[in-house]
């Protein structure tokens, strides 16, 4: 990985190839990486019916909680699953819980960011007041009493997940609201007559995206880890369905025998997280110059 | 219900940049890292003493409203979903019939309409009062949190003073060295520490430290006959217990505190005031420490108040994998047997030490900014 910042750094005399990769790897390592790794990732889990060498939920007595080898490169669990496929299908579940919940939340926060900031006053007062609550939260202990409640399923999470997240989204937005109300193309298009529901639509929102793509991005690593830690304690996507963090719950009481059943679900949500972490912090460097440091 | 007259301060600490969705939520994490992104918090000039306790009177006032709205949501959330606690004791157990179900829950209140339950509730809680849990052994909810408090609030405030202790120097050093070896290598450092989920670290360090390498205890808090131990050795094993659970908390909130303290410190030595205090030849201990660092930490304040939550959930996991006997796993025995007084105990007393870390770092805010120090005449 390699540090933003220095790569503008001028060299004396002409640039050497080698301080040529340099520069480029320093402006674009980052999305590099990050994207390289998102790609793969989300390649894996859509391929995972093809990927994957064997049944993930298929259960086989004579091969239970065997070590990485030939036959199955990741091992198998205490119910002999080949491991690597409940990993590929585990990351489908991953993927899917991250967008969808990352989709409802830019929803809502889009939705209040923008009537916060375009109408101020009592809306916007009202709005803010609403994130600076949810903010206060223990979010995680809702999130865990409500999904205990409502039975945990996937829809549920992403639901909860979605309901919980959208304050960022909803500050940025109201942000970026507040500074382009004025600016001369919104009153333009408010003297040429266009509603409120235009103005927002049409011209406010689509100058306010690049900030809420940045947040997204980093929004579907915060989701999958939520996902995996919920899992994780039992009261996330629920077995047979893997999910990385249920096939980790599972390794957890293994061990002492098996620990290659903890290292990989754990691997693969770090990585995960780490590429979608590198690209949304790539691309905000490239979207916003401004915030290069 | 809306906060009537005086509008919340300029700058509540929840200005600073809010953390992603998720990851904040639970492992302290102030969210990904956010270099460069403007950090200082305007804070408006305060002309004279009326002013500040205006302040915090109206600060004071949006505490409430926000405890009361947390209380309102989560009551109508945890009440409203399907299910009752009285299923547990009627529905699973064949002899336990539909009178017997009935008689349960008029005895719970569970009968009357929400708004009366919250506000019988509320009446109670305004009288400290939590009630009793509807487990089997219905003590008051109250009993229940005391004596598993001081285990994960202990917990809690030594891992963010370790933070604090460790994430500060980084960032300086990162700040000042921005781009060169050490930096890079923090950067590296931090980006893994952002996306490490805590319980698999805690799985790691439990095989390598626990079960390859028997060097500590692999749960718990105490040993087998920690009664018949001396003092001495009673803190020893304590400390042994604590040690890898005081780990993952600190790892998990040191990446996000260390790169706040770098962006917020790359701010300040940008300032031209720094550039005057070394174009005058002052030592660089001294324009650092003493010009750059208060200024650069005042961020770094606002932050620890709003990382509370994330502490408070992640006390959930890392209890549940230690075997620690404290509130993040009483919290979880009750959403497993929805015993409601207790839940809402517990989401009332996250919901206020939430509150209250704000307040603290809204204070401490204040005593570290030179402008709010001077406008109560103390400041040079």
């Amino acid at each position: 990985m390699t540090p933003r910042g220095d790569a503008g750094r001028p060299g004396p005399g002409r640039l050497s190839p080698g301080r040529l990769l340099g520069r480029w790897l320093g402006r674009y390592g980052m999305l590099a990486v990050g994207g390289g790794i998102v790609l793969v990732m989300s390649l894996a889990a859509l391929c995972a019916p093809w990927l994957a060498p064997a049944d993930p939920t298929a259960l086989n007595v004579d091969a239970i909680l065997q070590a990485p080898g030939a036959l199955h490169p990741l091992g198998t669990d205490a119910l002999g699953r080949d491991v690597l496929s409940r990993l590929l299908w585990g990351g489908r579940v991953s993927l899917w819980v991250g967008f969808v919940a990352v989709g409802l939340s830019v929803a809502i926060g889009l939705a209040l960011g923008l009537a916060a900031g375009y109408f101020g006053g009592l809306v916007d007062e009202a709005i803010m007041r609403g994130v600076d609550v949810m903010l206060c939260f223990p979010s995680f202990f809702l999130i865990l009493a409500v999904i205990a409640f409502l039975e945990p399923s996937l829809t549920n999470i992403m639901v909860v997940i979605g309901l919980t997240s959208w304050m960022g989204v909803a500050r940025l937005v109201r942000a970026e609201t507040l500074a382009l109300r004025g600016r001369d193309f919104v009153l333009a298009a408010r003297v040429a007559g266009a509603g409120p529901l235009r103005i927002l639509f049409l011209h406010i929102l689509p100058n306010a995206l690049a900030p809420v793509l940045v947040s997204a991005t980093l929004g579907v690593a915060g989701a999958i880890l939520v996902e995996s830690s919920l899992s994780f304690l039992g009261l996330g996507v629920q077995p047979p369905m893997p999910s990385w963090g249920n096939v980790l719950m599972e390794g957890k009481d293994v061990l002492t025998v098996a620990p290659w059943l903890s290292f990989f679900p754990g691997l693969a949500i770090l990585v995960t997280v780490l590429g979608y972490n590198l690209l949304g912090e790539a691309l905000r460097d490239l979207l916003d110059p401004r915030l290069r440091g | 219900m809306t906060p009537p007259g005086p509008a919340p301060p300029a700058a509540p600490p929840s200005d600073a940049p809010p953390g992603s969705p998720g990851g904040a939520v639970l492992s302290g994490r102030p969210g990904p890292p956010r270099p460069g992104v403007a950090l200082g918090a305007e804070v408006p000039y305060n002309g004279c003493m009326s002013e500040l306790a205006k302040r915090l009177a109206a600060k004071l006032l949006w505490i409430v409203v926000v405890f009361l709205g947390i209380t309102v949501i989560s009551f109508a959330v945890i009440h409203l979903a399907p299910g009752s606690p009285t299923d547990m004791q009627t529905t699973l157990n064949p002899e336990a019939t539909a009178e017997a179900r009935t008689r349960l829950e008029a005895l719970y209140g569970l009968d009357r309409p929400l708004h009366e339950q919250y506000a019988d509730w509320l009446s109670r809680l305004a009288r400290l009062d939590f009630g009793r849990s509807m487990s089997s052994d219905h003590r008051p909810v109250w009993d229940k949190i005391v004596e598993r408090l001081p285990l994960t609030f202990g917990m809690n405030v030594a891992s963010l003073v370790l933070t604090l202790m460790i994430a500060v120097p980084i960032g300086i050093a990162s700040a000042w060295w921005q781009g060169r070896a050490f930096d890079r290598a923090a950067t590296v450092l931090v980006f893994i520490g952002f996306a490490m989920p805590g319980f698999w670290l805690a799985l790691l360090l439990m095989y390598a430290l626990c079960i390859h390498w028997p060097l500590l205890p692999i749960s718990g808090l105490t040993s087998y006959g920690f009664e018949q131990m001396g003092f001495w050795e009673r803190l020893a094993d304590l400390a042994r217990h604590l040690t890898l659970p005081l780990f993952v908390y600190t790892f998990g909130s040191l990446a996000g505190m260390s790169r706040f303290m770098r962006a917020s410190m790359l701010e300040v030595l940008r300032q031209d005031y720094i550039l005057t205090a070394r174009a005058k030849g002052l030592p660089l201990r001294t324009v650092i420490f003493r010009h750059a660092l208060r200024n650069a930490l005042l961020p770094v304040i606002t932050i620890l108040g709003l990382s509370v939550p994330g502490l408070i959930g992640g006390s959930v996991i890392i209890e549940s994998i230690f075997a620690l006997p404290g509130l993040g796993q009483l919290f979880y025995q009750g959403v497993m047997a929805r015993d409601y007084p207790l839940i809402m105990g517990n989401l009332v007393l996250g919901a206020l030490l939430t509150l209250a870390g704000n307040l603290l770092a809204d204070v401490a805010y204040g005593l570290a900014d030179p402008r709010i120090r001077a406008a109560r005449g103390g400041g040079r």
